[in-house]
């Protein structure tokens, strides 16, 4: 077949790591963790259209050691996902392609997304000192 | 030089100008995703902690009933679209690829249907 000789680029075992490769697969695994998590918001909505009881178990679940780490992290997945797919649909349209500016806007994301992770669960601890 | 493979030609393979398709949804579904995912997270920090009526009077809002019924299509057929093109990527094996691409397409269906009922019936009352 003659698809044998077609040029090749370099494989990922013998590619450099470099900040660009690693928050490129790191956008493609948050956008699997995501996916997974939508499973816990429709058991919230499921509950929460069920009746006290159900709820009231989700939201302990929600509220316990393994809940909060989960959140925690799906919290984090959901603003880098955010973040670096604002950083895709610049791609898309043709800009942000210099390697100074992919790196430049690689480091915003990863710092934005921690800072909006951090604001997020200061906010919902307030809210719920408040109550 | 062709990038088509002779096999390929024969058959008849190659762009049938789809893929643009696929591609420009996971794009418009990421641009709504941006303004009704920035409003949920907004308002689940806001509600932290919130009792089981307040939570729902909250769904139950005209408003909020519509945006999380829209996020809710917005996730699904982003996270549906995003997933088929990761199989793709990974599964080569054929029937494996078609297999658990259409288990992620129910999934998804049957995951927004269930998520949609439930603001619907929260929201009726
Ligand atoms: C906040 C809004 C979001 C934006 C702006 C966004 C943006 C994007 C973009 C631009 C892509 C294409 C990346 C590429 O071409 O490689 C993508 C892929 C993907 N997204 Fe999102 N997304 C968002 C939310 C979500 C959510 C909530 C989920 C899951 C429920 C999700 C799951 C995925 C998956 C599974 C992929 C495929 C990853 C890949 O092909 O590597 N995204 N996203």
């Amino acid at each position: 077949m003659a698809s044998n000789n077609r040029p090749l680029s370099p494989h990922i075992q013998i590619y450099k790591p470099q900040l660009t490769t690693f928050m490129s697969i790191t956008h493609r695994a948050t956008g699997i963790v995501l996916a997974v998590g939508t499973v816990m918001l429709v058991c919230w909505l499921i509950a929460a259209a069920t009746g006290e009881n159900a709820f009231n178990n989700v939201q302990t679940f929600l509220g316990s050691i393994i809940g909060k780490l989960l959140l925690l992290g799906w919290s984090y997945a959901l603003f880098y996902h955010m973040c670096n797919g604002l950083r895709h649909l610049f791609w898309d349209a043709g800009r942000g392609f210099e390697i100074e500016t992919a790196y430049t806007t690689g480091r915003l994301v990863i710092g934005v997304s921690i800072l909006l992770t951090i604001g997020a669960w200061l906010w919902g601890y307030n809210a719920m000192a408040a109550i | 030089m062709s990038l088509r493979s002779p096999l390929g030609k024969v058959r008849g393979l190659g762009s049938a100008k789809e893929g643009v398709a696929h591609w420009w949804a996971q794009r418009m579904t990421a641009v709504a995703l941006v303004p009704l995912l920035i409003w949920f997270v907004a308002s689940i920090c806001a509600m932290a902690d919130a009792e089981y009526n307040a939570v729902r009077d909250w769904i139950a809002t005209p408003m909020v009933s519509i945006m999380l019924v829209l996020m809710t299509v917005a996730v699904f057929h982003h996270a549906q679209l995003g997933l088929q093109v990761v199989l793709e990527d990974y599964v080569h094996t054929e029937w494996r690829k078609i297999a658990s691409i259409a288990i992620v397409k129910f999934t998804a269906i049957g995951l927004a249907v269930a998520t949609i009922f439930s603001i619907v019936k929260i929201a009726l009352g």
